[in-house]
């Protein structure tokens, strides 16, 4: 099958999903003539003009109130939010008006709007536009997250995301943009709530989140050659949570860590360990549920303490080869 | 050229400090093409007049907030370039130790609250530092700089309006380089000037030419009496241009090379400062051109100082998050 980018999965994602549906549109900052802050919609206003692919003044809490009034009243709005930590400004919008409409309304409206941003470190931009706050909209009841790893994932849960009739943040992390993986021309959604093992083991499971997910493949690698053999498991969507994958790889090894780039404080990674010790696998567990998080600091500018603030490849194979020499 | 709101001898100072502000903008160019800086960068070559012109008012009391095109500010506050450039190249002699960036530096000493990578998240602070002035009676006024994209944030109407209905000492000025990233003040604006939006809240809005500095001098200098008497606040449109793109990898598609040209070529506020000088018999050419190469040197020099500087250490990654 042909491969392509990260960046390219979800264009097509986007560009198929407008093609299909005449209510779909995209707004957003700089994602006209200049395709977006990292090209994800470059060359989409040119096919598909300018009532459809919307540049917008730099107002974010307009934006995501605007996105919840035209999705309230028919349309299917796609906001493209330039980096995830503008959020915040939005967070009003997104909180208080979108994500509680069809409770409130005693389930007669609808909110069918996703908020693409691009989220995480890496790129060296600093505190203000590095971070990862997804655990904040996990936990407003009423909003659905989704973080892909993969092209693969990208492309089938935008689709999924924009078909769905509530409001969809959807979270692309910046580095993983470039990453080239197997994706089908046609168009497939991949519904959200379902987890995927993205490798077999035996002996610890590793759930990990967004550009975890590939440092954990490859610490699995690692690991293998010492004869560990590590079971990888992404969710994919954090709302809704497909918690029986999970159950079933953790029952199985007896082991679970939970990786991922948000600050380990207040994160996601303590929702899905305290899922797992909550349910049946928690008689299975030879050891402690690790949580291996972002250090505790706001992400800093200089590339080495940049690095050392999210969790790497080695810090996951220390982690685990810890996990597998401690038994309870 | 007979109300000069500053001291005849200290005019050459701000050409020195304009070609500062374009050399060292013009340095992290080339080392952001090499390789060397890391991260983004917004650079303010075009821009220099508005940010020397406005801080060359204010006294060593008075206060800045700045935005993620913020070295200029910096730089016209006072800032040491040796140590911003430091930053850029991470190291630990840096403003922010190399945790900031270019979008971060701040120097609390010399009155720079701080540059922003949020775009209006500057302005709401500037409001809140004048309203110290005010309740302890510091006398200073706080300049917040902010760009025609950040006016259309809500953070720029809110804080207006609560500067304005406290009558705080805070002077808005909008440096109006016609674009956001991409977006064109044609395309998100349906006010002709920015200035006008003063109107709506009760303050007073002027605009003006951003690329010459006297009238910088003037209309801030104006501003800063207002506030300095109590009169509030005022908002200042500085029409300028930014010479370079937005940042890195902007392929500058939304305008034409003839609009760069014009402005490179005609409006260029240290040429014009320039010119204006020599007219005036302050300085001679000889004189400017030492003034150019004084300011290169420096900005080598900064260049120097950051390469031999050193990495902040790992241990440092936990250190400040709480006092
Ligand atoms: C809240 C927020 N939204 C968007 C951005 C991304 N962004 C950074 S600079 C910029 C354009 C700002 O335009 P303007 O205020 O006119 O300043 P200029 O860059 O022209 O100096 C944008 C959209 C941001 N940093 N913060």
């Amino acid at each position: 099958m042909r491969e392509i980018t990260y960046l390219e999965a979800v264009r097509e994602a986007l560009t198929q999903a407008m093609e299909a549906d005449a209510d779909v549109f995209l707004f957003g900052e700089d994602i006209g003539i200049y395709g977006g802050a990292f090209g994800v919609t470059r060359g989409m206003q040119e096919q598909l003009g300018k009532e459809r692919v919307r540049d917008t003044p730099i107002s974010e809490s307009a934006l995501a109130g605007a996105a919840a009034g035209s999705a309230l009243t028919g349309m299917r709005p796609v906001l493209e939010l330039q980096f995830s930590d503008f959020i915040t400004i939005a967070l009003d919008q997104l909180v208080n008006q979108a994500a509680k409409m069809r409770y409130m309304f005693g389930g007669k409206a609808k909110v069918p709007m996703v908020v693409r941003t691009p989220s995480g470190s890496g790129t060296g931009a600093a505190a203000q536009h590095s971070q990862s706050l997804e655990a904040w909209v996990a936990h407003v009841p009423g909003l659905k997250v989704v973080q892909p790893s993969t092209p693969y994932d990208a492309k089938g849960l935008l689709k999924a995301a924009i078909e769905d009739d509530n409001p969809v943040i959807f979270y692309e992390h910046k580095l993983l943009y470039k990453t080239k993986g197997e994706v089908p021309e046609e168009p497939y959604s991949i519904p959200l709530g379902k987890a995927e093992v993205k490798r077999k083991g035996t002996d610890v499971t590793v759930i990990a989140t967004g550009i975890m997910v590939p440092k954990a493949l490859q610490a699995a690698e690692i690991l293998a050659k010492k004869e560990i053999e590590v079971e990888v498991v992404d969710p994919r969507t954090l709302v809704p949570l497909d918690e029986e994958t999970m159950i079933q790889s953790v029952k199985k090894t007896g082991r679970a860590c939970v990786v991922y780039e948000a600050v380990k404080r207040g994160g996601y990674g303590a929702e899905i360990a305290s899922m797992i010790a909550e349910s049946e696998a928690f008689d299975y567990l030879d050891a402690p549920i690790v949580r291996l998080g972002g250090k505790e600091v706001p992400i800093p500018y200089n590339p080495q303490l940049e690095k050392a603030a999210v969790p790497q490849e080695e810090d996951i194979v220390q982690a685990i080869e810890q996990m597998v020499a401690k038994v309870i | 050229m007979d109300t000069l709101p500053i001291k005849r001898e200290l005019l050459p100072e701000l050409l020195h400090q304009m070609w500062l502000i374009r050399y060292f903008d013009e340095k992290v160019d080339e080392f952001f093409a090499k390789g060397a800086i890391h991260g983004t960068t917004h650079l303010c070559v075009g821009q220099e007049a508005t940010a020397a012109g406005a801080c060359a008012v204010l006294q060593p009391k008075d206060k800045i907030t700045s935005t993620h095109r913020g070295h200029g500010h910096c730089i016209a506050k006072g800032a040491d370039v040796k140590r911003m450039m430091a930053e850029l190249f991470g190291r630990e002699t840096g403003y922010c130790k190399g945790k900031g960036g270019s979008m971060h530096i701040a120097d609390l000493d010399l009155g720079n609250l701080g540059a922003n990578g949020i775009v209006g998240g500057g302005i709401p602070i500037a409001v809140g530092s004048a309203l110290t002035s005010k309740l302890k009676n510091l006398g200073y006024v706080t300049i917040c700089f902010f760009g025609d994209g950040a006016a259309n944030e809500g953070s720029f109407h809110e804080s207006i309006n609560l500067a304005a209905i406290w009558d705080l000492p805070v002077i808005f000025i909008c440096e109006n380089n016609q674009y956001g990233m991409s977006g064109s003040t044609k395309e998100m604006f349906r006010v002709k000037n920015i200035s006008e939006r003063g109107l709506g809240y009760g303050i007073p809005g002027v605009t003006i030419d951003g690329n010459d500095l006297f009238a910088v001098m003037k209309a801030v200098s104006e501003a800063t009496e207002r506030a300095r008497v109590g009169d509030g606040p005022t908002l200042i449109e500085a029409k300028t241009y930014r010479w370079k793109g937005h940042s890195k990898s902007d392929a500058k598609k939304y305008r034409t090379r003839e609009e760069e040209q014009e402005w490179r070529n005609r409006r260029d506020p240290i040429k014009r400062y320039t010119e204006q000088l020599i007219q005036e018999g302050i300085l001679d050419e000889d004189r400017a051109e030492a003034v150019r190469k004084q300011a290169k040197e420096e900005i080598e020099e900064a260049v120097r100082f950051a390469e031999e500087s050193p990495f902040p250490p790992l241990k440092s990654l936990e250190e400040d998050v709480f006092a």
